[in-house]
């Protein structure tokens, strides 16, 4: 039993990788955020059984705060904001995507090679899943450097906090219930927020690409 | 009644019915912080907040001073405040140096408070209100870090201090001078934090435990016991105004209202002074010499340099601020030979000089207050602070003129005032050091003696120049003649600080028998007795053979040449007086600009000391028909160490300031970095 649900979770962390990786070389921002969702929803099932094989409730609320706060609300709202600011066209990256995701493979041996020890370490049944939670986080972080449309960069934030989710639930079993609701209302404030920042960023500037905020600089 | 346990009780009727000093201390601490939020209530009422709260704090300053009278003499207290952060208390302590000082600031802000009660006039800056918290905050912080225990509560009220008075200096914010000089203001005093502070994690030498009393215990090193020194020196230096932290006072003092400029010349200087004698002498437990040295020749450069630029200032409240550099250097060289005294043992001397040395703080604390509060008048009676454009006000402000001429006489160290005393005593100090052990020392200390002597009279140079300028001769200006004089508060206000210099000038031996207990607490020694050795007539340096003063004889012998000048004039030449033109020595015409200026009044001084100037002139040309003349004598420190270091830090600044690209890919960037390193690093 406890050998199977280890594979499962094993499996739903190569998921998310893989995700984080597709979300690296994705260049429209509407399946960006299908891909965001995706996540989102591996997310709370990975939450679902680390839950049902550690026999912690806690994180059942958890991950279903997970569902529908990252697979189905963030998700839509951001839908509602691309259609609203009339944004689905390609998104340009900075740095071409094959070159991106070479970078992105040396963060993921970069996170895996730091976190071996603390996995040897853990006695969690999750605990090879750090070098992945930390590897998402990173490449959401390259993400949010390559991308020139501040939608995007909102995106890579928001799977950022996804991996560090995943790492707190991976490293013990998840942080204490009011930390977790705190920091998703954070998220959803955060995001709130972004939205608002677009259409200001875009009626000031006629576009939506952060270039513009350099002229912002002082001199 | 019931909820209250017995010993709860038992100290609160203690409290109630036979308070402690340092209860009574607390308790005016409270009432100004409590004056200065009730003021926020009706922040424009010039009724409510200037005749009734600023007259309260007077009474308020009064009660404190008589607290310190009697915590002078009693045992040291102590208080544990549970205020604060949670597990680190507030510890309180009164022994006689804070009780000394607490006296001064007590004494002192009477006077002032009094006289701000009928300083503010509508839309003058800050609202009333505004202006009462500040001000009431000021006081409370300068009590606070005079009672201070621990190094917490010390830098706390240090900084509440600085924050407070750099508000009320730029109270007028609306002049970008004003606002420039507060910045610079604030700029040196964090400076000076940042060294009090170093200063005070020296000395509590890992321990961790920031309490003075810890602080007394430990034996440092004399490499760190001078690293100590040198940081306290750096960081009172910069509060008080020591050569060459003292930019921000000729800047800060004229832009700050005048009952400000009081307070900060008058008391706020004093707290550094009390912050350097209570880490020297008490935190310390070990002096070297050269520290003695270094206070010596420091204080003489700074009197000097101060009493020099007094001379040639024609700004009157500018000039008041060179002369507190400068009487800070006398300060300050008193420090040092009481250091030189306390290092070779010499007890008694050491005392002595620093007696001297509280002595002509307390003095300074009123002679310097009462013309601070002097300019404030003149310059809203004539919306003038130029003393190219005073003149003749003796007619026009009888009041104002009379006061300010014992404040000017005091400063000018002139008998029987205050100021002569503590000046006469530290010459003596100076007359004894032939009996130093180092012949280098007895050699070059005389010398040093005669700069100081230099510094004095210089400063009595300069005095006649404020008094001449301001209230002698005919008006420049025609507006003058109808100048009003200082309303009733005000002239309460000025005569309690003039009384002061009076009443010190002339009880110097009780003065001495008071400061008893501070020398005995930092040098071990007293000179109350030597003093009075001669009885409470005359005041007695060393020996009644060596020197003796008398100043109700000498007040008596000058009143007793008055009247007989004045009965002979009048009595038998007055039948032969008649009245006439002056001798006009042939010009056909004479006008009130005619006069010696101020300009003119410091030339001599400019020509002697020119190198220490930076001089800017221009000279108008022999064919111009409406001539121009201007002269600038500036601070060639400002030019040598202050702008270089200014460009110094633009040119690294502007270096760093590549890395803003306004481009937030690269910010994002930095942040992965950043983080891969520190991961990379701490693994």
């Amino acid at each position: 039993m406890a050998t199977f649900t280890g594979q499962l979770i094993n499996f739903l962390a190569a998921l998310l990788l893989l995700i984080a990786f597709a979300m690296l070389s994705q260049r429209r921002i509407l399946s960006l955020i299908h891909l965001f969702a995706w996540q989102g929803f591996i997310l709370a099932l990975s939450t679902t059984v680390v839950a049902y094989s550690t026999h912690q409730p806690h994180l059942y609320y958890s991950a279903f705060l997970t569902l529908v706060l990252k697979a189905f609300l963030l998700p839509w709202i951001l839908h509602r904001l691309i259609i609203r600011l009339n944004i689905k066209w390609d998104v340009e990256t900075m740095i071409n995507v094959p070159t991106t995701m070479l970078v992105g493979i040396a963060l993921v041996i970069f996170a895996f090679n730091l976190a071996a020890p603390i996995s040897q370490l853990a006695d969690t049944i999750t605990r090879s899943t750090l070098g992945i939670a930390m590897a998402s986080v990173l490449l959401s972080f390259l993400m949010m450097i390559t991308r020139h449309k501040a939608v995007a960069q909102v995106v890579g934030f928001l799977a950022m906090e996804n991996g560090l989710f995943f790492a707190a639930t991976s490293a013990t079993y998840g942080m204490p219930m009011v930390v977790e609701l705190g920091i998703a209302l954070d998220v959803l404030v955060g995001t709130f927020i972004f939205g608002i920042f677009f259409f200001q960023i875009r009626e000031t500037f006629d576009s939506l690409d952060i270039k513009n905020l350099e002229k912002l600089k002082e001199d | 009644m019931v909820l209250l346990s017995k010993p709860i009780m038992d100290s609160l009727t203690a409290i109630l019915f036979s308070p402690l000093p340092i209860d009574v201390m607390l308790g005016v601490i409270v009432l100004w912080i409590a004056l200065g939020v009730l003021g926020l209530f009706a922040p424009l009422s010039l009724r409510f907040v200037g005749h009734v709260l600023f007259p309260l704090g007077a009474v308020g300053g009064l009660i404190l001073a008589g607290a310190g009278l009697i915590g002078m003499a009693a045992r040291p207290e102590t208080a544990v405040l549970v205020l604060g952060l949670p597990g680190l208390p507030f510890h309180l302590r009164l022994d006689a140096l804070s009780a000394f000082f607490l006296v001064l600031l007590g004494a002192v802000s009477a006077g002032i408070s009094i006289y701000s009660a009928g300083y503010f006039r509508k839309d003058e800056g800050t609202s009333p209100g505004m202006h009462g918290l500040l001000y009431h905050f000021f006081l409370a912080a300068m009590a606070l870090v005079m009672l201070a225990d621990d190094a917490y509560l010390f830098m706390v009220a240090w900084e509440t201090m600085a924050l407070s008075s750099y508000f009320l200096v730029t109270s007028n914010h609306k002049v970008p001078e004003i606002r420039r000089a507060g910045f610079l203001y604030l700029l040196i005093a964090h400076l000076g934090a940042i060294g009090i502070l170093l200063s005070f994690g020296v000395m509590q030498g890992g321990h961790g435990d920031y309490t003075f009393a810890t602080m007394r215990t430990s034996h440092l090193s004399e490499f760190w016991a001078s690293a100590t020194f040198l940081l306290a020196l750096f960081g009172f230096g910069a509060k008080a105004g020591i050569l060459p932290l003292h930019v921000w006072l000729p800047e800060a003092h004229p832009a700050a209202p005048s009952p400000v400029s009081a307070l900060m010349s008058g008391v706020m200087l004093k707290t550094a002074i009390y912050g350097l004698l209570r880490v020297t002498f008490d935190l310390l437990q070990t002096q070297l010499l050269w520290w003695g040295v270094l206070a010596l020749l420091l204080g003489l450069l700074t009197a000097l340099f101060g009493v020099m630029f007094a001379a040639v200032q024609t700004d009157m409240k500018r000039l008041l601020a060179y002369s507190s550099i400068e009487n800070i250097g006398i300060i300050l060289v008193g420090i040092g030979l009481t250091l030189i005294f306390h290092v070779y043992a010499l007890g008694a001397l050491a005392a002595l000089a620093l007696a001297a040395t509280l002595y002509h703080c307390l003095n300074h604390a009123f002679f310097k207050s009462l013309l601070f509060l002097v300019t404030g008048t003149v310059l809203h009676s004539t919306r003038e602070r130029s003393l190219g454009k005073l003149g003749g006000l003796i007619r026009s402000m009888p009041w104002v003129a009379w006061l300010a001429l014992i404040g000017t006489l005091a400063m000018a160290g002139l008998p029987p005032l205050n100021g002569f005393v503590s000046e006469w005593l530290l010459l003596q100090a100076f007359l004894a050091t032939p009996s130093l052990p180092s012949s280098y020392l007895s050699m070059l200390v005389p010398v040093e003696a005669a700069a100081v002597v230099l510094a004095i009279a210089l400063a009595g140079y300069v005095m006649v120049k404020f008094y001449g300028v301001i209230f002698l001769g005919q008006p420049r200006e025609a507006r003058l003649a109808t100048a009003h004089d200082a309303n009733w508060l005000e002239r309460i206000g000025l005569g309690w600080l003039a009384l002061g210099c009076i009443a010190l000038g002339l009880a110097p031996v009780f003065v001495l028998l008071q400061l008893d207990q501070v020398t005995r607490l930092l040098t071990g020694h007293t000179v109350g007795a030597t003093a009075a050795q001669s009885g409470w007539l005359f005041v007695v340096a060393t020996t009644p053979e060596h020197a003796s003063y008398s100043p109700l004889l000498f007040l008596l012998g000058i009143l007793a040449l008055l009247l007989l000048t004045f009965v002979l004039v009048r009595k038998l030449y007055h039948g032969r007086m008649r009245r006439g033109p002056a001798w006009d020595c042939g010009y056909p015409q004479q006008t009130a600009r005619m006069q010696d200026t101020a300009e003119g009044f410091g030339q001599p001084i400019k020509q002697i000391f020119e190198p220490f100037f930076r001089i800017e002139r221009q000279m108008p040309s022999p064919f111009d028909a409406h001539p121009h003349y201007q002269g600038k004598a500036e601070d060639k420190l400002w030019y040598a160490l202050y702008l270089p270091i200014a460009r110094l830090v633009e040119r690294i600044s502007l270096k760093m300031s590549t890395l803003q690209h306004g481009r937030i890919h690269i910010y994002l960037l930095y942040s992965l970095v950043t983080l891969l390193f520190l991961l990379l690093f701490t693994r």
